[in-house]
């Protein structure tokens, strides 16, 4: 997993609630047995007219807004199929993160563990953040993750948090930084597990 | 001190570690594998030169991509076919028990786990689908994971997890005629909303869950998702320990005695307290159907489309004018004015034993309307055959509907059961979101009752007064 230290890129708005993982990746895309090659077929239904021709009225075929590295959207992004292949056709098509201001718990947990940061923002400054990537595209935001800080260059410098559970927040943020392998993580604590499957267990 | 819920005894008795400030290390009883969430998960094992830590804790099944016609036949489609064969190849690699296409046991891992009695109270169980909530019923605690995850337990048979809050929905008084467990949890969605249940862990509770079959209570447990919920649950009992008794992987004799003690110890406590609880009231609840792109957009039968003027939030409204738009409905048109080409009966929601005989009861002696397409895939190849011996098949086919061979099909259409664009379908599945059941589809969420009424009219009708032609 690559590490994460700071970004700043271009927003694709994306002015929707619920946004489900069938929208990202529909099912007859699930079917690669590899975690690449999902790009193409990000937000495909969306994306293409019944005759197949990119329909130019989705942001995803506008430009600037193609290129963009942040996709912002509203509550309960991801929500629906746990099918992991969401975050990968994010990241294969170029963004690095998502803000949103509430995300469904399987796809935020794909995304720690893919190194997409989930950026959670509080409504009033997603409308702004929207408002402003519609009037402008090209509109930049800054993502600062060790300080879990957005900004951009009109004014916008606001806190953001990864995880509603702010026990468990500073170690989400620092395995984003870091890129940290969990399988890798866990296995240090194997003599823990062997315990387990002894004692409690009795394997 | 309150006592405790059933969901933190089950959590506490499988922690491994916890350490301050990180997530809970759980140890994992049973990982359920299919074909579509698993291949790269192996292929990390691969790379990493790592083994799957407990072959005796996983099994394997492959349900989504299966065709439901001939079975003697290749798979058509050469991606599905690839993945089905990446699966079977894993397994063999990784010694994993496996339910391949041909065995008597194969069909959707939400339905061959409980038939096969490898579900089982107190067990935190995983699979790589988000509909794993359904285990809950039995209560288990059943959590829902991506692919990394997957790997992750494959590696460790351990899962690093945020401890949620607790959620109780008690359900009181009686269910009224008609009004079935998927109208229970249509209901719940409607009004907690699609995150209402996000952050939570949700446990059913009430008269109403207390009286429902095991298929029922799997019905709302499996819907949880659809509410924002990872976890839901129902306290085991009786009618739990009656259901699993003698299936293939339960204990049996004294043995089946004595861990149903053990099993009864799992139910929360009288005084334990929930983070939050939301009561419902049997007698209000109603047949449903869905009307828009969400699950949380449903309403009652008797109801119609709704104005998306009448909504007082801007994105609620926005969210109605765009679900209308896509459904191609009118405001103001009665729900059982709304006509249907395809009805598909199945799905880890409704294609058990149950579910096809409450069907099968609405149509029995009623021929399909010649304008619908409709048709019956059951749960597992166990479940077919159970209906074939009573009979069901036979009524569904003289009645009109194509009698399929197990699998998920038609609730996503990753096998070749799709709808054409534009078509409207009454669906007992959990998803309406755009394109779910084949791209321009147009989806309604019912309960099998309704479906299969639905099947004969060739429009929605409401189940409470349909005459039974018995």
């Amino acid at each position: 997993m690559d590490s994460f230290d700071n970004h700043k890129g271009i927003v694709t708005p994306l002015d929707r609630s619920n946004v489900d993982t069938d929208q990202i990746i529909p099912a007859e895309y699930l079917k690669r047995v590899e975690r690449t090659g999902f790009g193409p077929f990000l937000f495909n239904d969306w994306r293409k007219l019944p005759n197949g021709k990119p329909d130019p009225d989705f942001v995803l075929n506008q430009s600037f807004y193609d290129i963009g590295t942040i996709l912002v959207a509203r509550r309960n992004f991801g929500s629906g199929s746990s099918r992991e292949h969401a975050v990968w056709a994010l990241m294969n098509h170029g963004f690095k993160a998502i803000v949103a201001s509430s995300f469904a718990e399987i796809f935020h947990k794909n995304s720690f563990e893919n190194g997409l940061v989930p950026v959670i923002l509080p409504d009033e400054h997603i409308s702004t953040i929207l408002d402003r990537a519609a009037a402008q595209p090209g509109y930049q935001l800054f993502i600062d993750l060790n300080n879990c800080e957005v900004s951009d260059d009109h004014g916008l410098h606001v806190p953001f948090v990864l995880h509603q559970d702010p026990s468990t927040h500073d170690f989400r943020r620092n395995t984003l930084l870091n890129g940290l392998d969990s399988i890798g993580l866990t296995l240090q604590q194997e003599t823990k597990i062997d315990a387990y499957e002894k004692n409690v267990r009795h394997d | 001190m309150a006592g405790k819920t059933m969901f933190n005894k089950i959590w506490d008795s499988h922690i491994v570690d916890d350490p301050e400030g990180e997530p809970t290390l759980l140890y994992v009883d049973l990982h359920l594998v299919h074909e579509v969430t698993s291949p790269q998960a192996f292929e990390g094992l691969r790379l990493a030169n790592r083994k799957v830590r407990r072959p005796d804790l996983t099994i394997a099944t492959v349900d989504h991509n299966v065709p439901t016609t001939d079975r003697d036949k290749p798979i058509d489609d050469p991606i599905s076919k690839q993945q089905v064969d990446t699966l079977a190849e894993n397994v063999e690699e990784f010694d994993i028990t496996f339910y391949g296409v041909h065995s008597p046991e194969q069909g959707i891992v939400h339905v061959i786990g409980p038939q096969q009695g490898y579900t089982q109270p107190g067990k935190i169980i995983v699979c790589g689908d988000s509909h794993t909530a359904t285990h809950g019923a039995f209560g288990a605690m059943a959590i829902p994971l991506g692919t990394s995850q997957v790997e992750h337990v494959l590696a460790t048979q351990c899962l690093l997890q945020e401890k949620p809050k607790t959620m109780e929905i008690r359900i009181n008084g009686e269910l009224p005629n008609g009004v079935s467990a998927k109208d229970v949890i249509l209901g719940i969605i409607g009004k907690i909303g699609v995150d209402g249940g996000t952050g939570y862990a949700i446990e059913y509770t009430g008269d109403v869950i207390k009286n429902l079959p095991m298929e029922g209570r799997m019905t709302i447990c499996n819907m949880s998702i659809e509410a924002g919920a990872r976890v839901g649950m129902v306290a085991p009992d009786e009618t739990t320990f009656e259901w699993l008794k003698g299936r293939p992987q339960v204990p049996q004799g004294d043995d089946f005695e004595q861990i149903t003690k053990e099993w009864a110890l799992l139910a929360s406590d009288s005084d334990a307290e929930y983070d939050k609880v939301v009561e419902i009231d049997a007698t209000e609840l109603e047949p449903y159907i869905t009307w828009g792109t969400n699950p949380g957009q449903v309403l009652s039968v008797k109801d119609s489309i709704p104005d998306p003027e009448s909504f007082d939030n801007a994105e609620e409204k926005e969210s109605a004018e765009r679900a209308l738009e896509y459904m191609a409905l009118e405001p103001e048109t009665p729900l059982v004015e709304i006509e249907v080409d395809r009805v598909f009966i199945g799905s880890c929601t409704n294609s058990r034993i149950t579910d096809l005989r409450d069907a099968a009861e609405i149509i029995k002696g009623y021929k399909v309307s010649p304008k619908v397409n409709a048709m019956v895939v059951p749960g597992s190849t166990l479940v077919k055959w159970q209906a074939e011996k009573e009979g069901l098949d036979q009524i569904f086919i003289d009645s009109g509907f194509e009698w399929r061979e197990a699998g998920c099909s038609m609730c996503l259409g990753m096998n070749p059961d799709i709808l054409e664009p534009h078509e409207r379908c009454a669906s007992t599945s959990n998803r309406n979101f755009e394109g779910r059941q084949g791209k321009d589809g147009r989806t309604h969420l019912v309960s099998p009752q309704m479906a299969a009424a639905a099947a004969i009219e060739g429009h929605f009708v409401d189940v409470r007064d349909w005459k039974l032609n018995n």
